[in-house]
């Protein structure tokens, strides 16, 4: 089946997360820092929110990193670990870590790329040694040795009533 | 491949329309989008030509509902249909939980769906999925056409053991499209059930 596997994200995970995310958004300047896996899902966010379609965000940067990784494939690089689009008022720098998240900063004039760089190779760090942990559980659990799933518990009936008009 | 996010407590899928160039993969989900409840859809995202040919993919999340506490929320895309978007493709497919082949009906697209869903098998072997092991529905669309072929030509050659669930449609007027798309989420959800155990 899957090459990956599934994403499960604990509350303590998702805090961690998001402490990592604000504590970059500080440090950094940022205005707003974004994680999504690499399917379109977004996992975590911190900064300045406001007016932002997050889920359109994360499908679109998931896109973009996916398009470019492909074509990173076409002329014999592994991926393009580091993506930098300039804006006229805000910019946004993509970095991938874990291999399968995308930490996603954007950032104005009130920083710099060089202070965004800086910041995030420290944030990637901690982020890479979380997911870690978060992809290991997962696989564990896929090979049957964790706790598990609530949705072992799922009914016919329950799947039926979501669809009840 | 579902994500579980116990913090927000929702779960999410990823969904994916496809089929040949033209089979009325994004008609499906305008209709899906336009028949929607505000609060229970986001933006829908169209990377498409300046002819309105799918380039990328369209993008559409769902909100369906609550099972045993936890949001469920589905993410459907498009792929191009357009052969030469093979590289595209490929791509928009990682991490799928479920797809919907839409296949046209009309007489002159025949060969079209068989080649699309070749294709559909390939992509999904190279990235270690089997199509006979994920959850996927089929679509015969523009079922209103004149030039539509009869439904057992295109069962027997897209859905010969009839072991996949399938739909008439006509999308462009709505008729099957929430049919399948409500079948496909709840295979996917099914089979996330069957998956943890």
């Amino acid at each position: 089946m899957s090459l990956m596997p599934q994403l499960v994200l604990l509350e303590d995970d998702h805090r961690l997360i998001v402490e990592v995310a604000k504590k970059l958004v500080n440090d950094a300047n940022a205005k707003a820092v974004f994680l999504v896996d690499k399917n379109g899902q977004l996992v975590g966010e911190a900064g300045e929110l406001e007016g932002i379609d997050t889920t359109s965000l994360a499908s679109l940067v998931a896109g973009n990193i996916a398009a470019s990784g492909g074509l990173a494939k076409l002329i014999g690089e592994d991926e393009f670990p580091v993506h930098f689009h300039q804006g006229e008022r805000d910019n946004v720098h993509i970095t991938l870590v874990a291999q399968r998240i995308i930490l996603v900063v954007i950032f104005d004039d009130r920083s710099s790329l060089g202070l965004v760089r800086l910041r995030v190779k420290k944030a990637g760090q901690s982020l890479s040694e979380i997911f870690d942990r978060v992809f290991k559980r997962s696989e564990a659990e896929l090979a049957g040795e964790g706790e598990s799933s609530p949705f072992a518990e799922i009914s016919d009936e329950d799947i039926d009533n979501l669809f009840a008009d | 491949m579902a994500s579980i996010n116990y913090s927000a407590r929702e779960i999410t899928c990823k969904l994916v329309y496809y089929g040949p160039g033209l089979c009325g993969k994004t008609t499906n989900l305008k209709y899906i989008y336009e028949k929607t409840a505000e609060n229970a859809k986001g933006k829908m995202i169209s990377l498409a030509t300046e002819t309105e040919r799918t380039l990328f993919f369209d993008f559409l999340p769902l909100a369906l509902g609550e099972i045993r506490g936890f949001k469920t929320r589905f993410h459907l895309y498009t792929v191009p249909g357009q052969v030469f978007y093979d590289a595209s493709r490929k791509l928009i497919l990682k991490g799928v939980d479920g797809v919907v082949f839409v296949a046209d009906s009309q007489e002159e697209r025949f060969e079209a769906n068989l080649e699309s869903l070749d294709n559909l098998k390939e992509n999904l072997r190279e990235q270690g999925y089997d199509l006979d092991k994920i959850p996927w529905v089929l679509q015969y669309n523009k079922r209103d056409l004149p030039n539509a072929v009869a439904l057992d030509e295109l069962q027997q050659e897209l859905n010969p053991d009839g072991k996949v669930q399938e739909f008439e449609a006509s999308a462009a007027t709505g008729k099957g499209v929430f049919e399948t798309l409500k079948s496909l989420a709840k295979l996917v959800l099914a089979d996330l059930k069957k998956g943890a155990k």
